[in-house]
């Protein structure tokens, strides 16, 4: 059984509410249909209707857990997800496989680079990006308890070096501390980051790298110390610039009266499909191909 | 019983025309479910004002949440909450507009978009089954409403989790909001498709109390495992003669004398 599934299970034995459905997506959640029996509900390839029926399902007091592909989760099923559990605040849970650059060489249909900006336009909807299995599995619980719907963009990489033992502040996680320039991240690309700051240890630019598991939540004190403690502040995703971590930030900014000048890096389009680290560096998020777009942002 | 059936619907047809006269509703869409709701609340439904919040009560979701009108009306007649609150139809202060929300008493779920209750309804039906309890979901769907392909979706999925505590009803008053649904996008032969996606299927007059009751009761004579639907055959504006079956009939915003020019109609309509 997978990390996840055990941890599912775990909070399945202690809440007979929970529900894991699926819309024919079991690769992550294999092992559970035999231990939760009519508690796990594969509804087939149907991700509108599993969103519906799972807001049914909340609406008598159940805590379902949804499977799918993040794409079809996030937009085939928008608007029942929207309607029928945002409307309602229902505590329906989403799973998202594969969001940003986890879908690797399925191609545009399969890329989910707008989801964060989609499940962050619904009224009291959580947004979890977590950057690994690790951190995944520390907030899992939570977010299935909160009273809230929440999108999860699943991600079971292995947790960057350091990344246990390093600082929080709030939920705000901050591997690397350094001076002039502040990276903020959320999600999957915390481990190319980290590596790009290897990278430039050679060089003069000593960035602040900071991780962001939660976007419709920021934490807001330590994230004003950070915007305003730094110089220049790059975001960094696997989302399209418009809608993700780039607006969050520029919005708290602007709400702030921060007055920094924020630059994205971001996808602009969708990506050129491929295997993951080939995707990573042919659109510029490898280590070595991050650091330099950090020096030349650092430069200009 | 019948009279007791006919003076609630009278009663709830006349709420319905004062509501188009402030502000306008979707008085035709609404006339057509009159019949069916006062049924199943007065003689099917296991809910009442005392046990709403009951978790073994029956739910009934209206997912054509235009006809509103219609439930809210018998919902006041049968008390589960104040008659008189109908009168702030379209009040800011309120929450009575045109599609159903949950701040008022007896809706279960809100509603508007059409294709949704469908599957929200196989979520209350699938949780009642995993809770034990004999509790039914009972969802009324437009015929119009059937174009939409989450409809079938939820249709398929109904019938692969053996959902037989699961009952929709069709409201087929054969309009949709411009012209009839055969001349848009037929949806015959009805009855067919439904068997063929694994439902028990009945049909019945959308408007005599005896052949909606047969309707539900030849269901439960059925094989069961499989979810149910009642094809109830209505005229869209039932008991207003110059709306029944008129394109313009679907949504009516009337000044005072129209109001009291379709209140006369159906009281004649009755007395027939």
């Amino acid at each position: 059984m997978s990390p996840y599934e055990s941890k599912l299970k775990e909070i399945a034995d202690r809440n007979e509410a929970l529900i894991v459905m699926t819309a024919e997506n079991r690769i992550h959640i294999r092992h559970l249909p035999d231990i939760l029996g009519e508690r796990f509900i594969d509804v087939g390839i149907a991700e509108q209707t599993m969103a519906g029926m799972a807001s049914g399902l909340a609406l008598r007091g159940k805590i379902p857990v949804l499977h799918a592909l993040a794409p079809f989760l996030t937009m085939r099923a928008f608007e029942f997800v929207r309607t029928d559990a945002g409307i309602a605040n229902l505590p329906v849970k989403l799973s998202g496989f594969i969001p940003g650059f986890l879908s690797e060489a399925n191609g545009p249909t399969h890329q989910a680079i707008e989801d964060i900006g989609i499940m962050r336009s619904i009224p009291n909807m959580g947004v979890f990006c977590p950057s690994c299995q690790d951190e995944l599995l520390e907030h899992l619980e939570e977010v299935i308890l909160a009273p809230q719907p929440y999108y999860i963009r699943y991600n079971e990489r292995p947790a960057p070096t350091g990344f246990l033992n390093c600082e929080r502040v709030g939920k705000t996680k901050i591997p690397r501390r350094g001076e002039g320039l502040l990276v903020l991240t959320t999600g999957i690309l915390l481990s190319e980051i980290l590596g790009a700051a290897i990278t430039l240890e050679s060089s003069s630019l000593k960035p602040t790298i900071a991780h962001l598991p939660f976007l419709h939540q920021l934490d807001e004190d330590p994230l004003t110390e950070l915007l305003a403690s730094h110089d220049q502040i790059v975001t960094v995703e696997d989302h399209l610039a418009t809608g993700g971590l780039f607006t969050a930030i520029a919005e708290f900014s602007a709400r702030r009266g921060l007055n920094c000048k924020i630059e994205p890096i971001a996808l602009t389009t969708w990506y050129r499909a491929g295997q993951f680290n080939d995707v990573l560096d042919y659109e510029g998020f490898s280590p070595d191909k991050l650091a330099s777009r950090l020096l030349d942002i650092h430069s200009s | 019983m019948s009279s007791d059936l006919e003076s609630i619907a009278l009663e709830a047809r006349k709420s319905c025309i004062s509501m188009s006269g402030k502000g306008g509703c979707f008085l035709g869409a609404s006339l057509s479910i009159v019949d069916v709701a006062t049924w199943l609340y007065r003689c099917f439904l296991n809910v009442s004002p005392e046990t709403s919040e009951s978790p073994d009560r029956d739910y009934f979701l209206l997912s054509k949440g235009h006809g509103v009108p219609g439930l809210y009306a018998v919902l006041g007649e049968l008390g589960f909450f104040e008659k008189g609150r109908l009168d702030n139809h379209l009040e800011i202060m309120d929450t009575v507009y045109w599609h159903p929300n949950r701040e008022i008493p007896g809706i279960e779920f809100h509603s508007g978009s059409l294709g949704h209750a469908l599957s929200v309804a196989c979520g209350v039906a699938k949780s009642m089954q995993i809770d034990k309890t004999n509790a039914k979901a009972i969802v009324l769907m437009g015929d119009g409403e059937l174009n939409e392909g989450s409809v079938w979706e939820s249709a398929q999925v109904a019938a692969s989790q053996r959902l037989e505590n699961l009952i929709a009803i069709i409201d087929r008053n054969g309009f949709q909001a411009n012209t009839t649904t055969e001349k848009l996008s037929p949806l015959e032969p009805l009855e067919a498709k439904f068997k063929a996606f694994n439902w028990r299927v009945a049909t019945c007059n959308g408007h005599d109390f005896d052949s909606i009751q047969s309707a539900f009761e030849s269901l439960t004579e059925m094989a069961t495992n499989k979810p149910g639907v009642v094809i109830a055959e209505t005229i869209r504006g039932k008991g207003v003669p110059s709306i029944e079956q008129k394109a313009l009939g679907w949504f009516v915003k009337a000044d005072q004398q129209r109001v009291e020019s379709m209140k006369t109609e159906l009281s004649e309509a009755y007395a027939k």
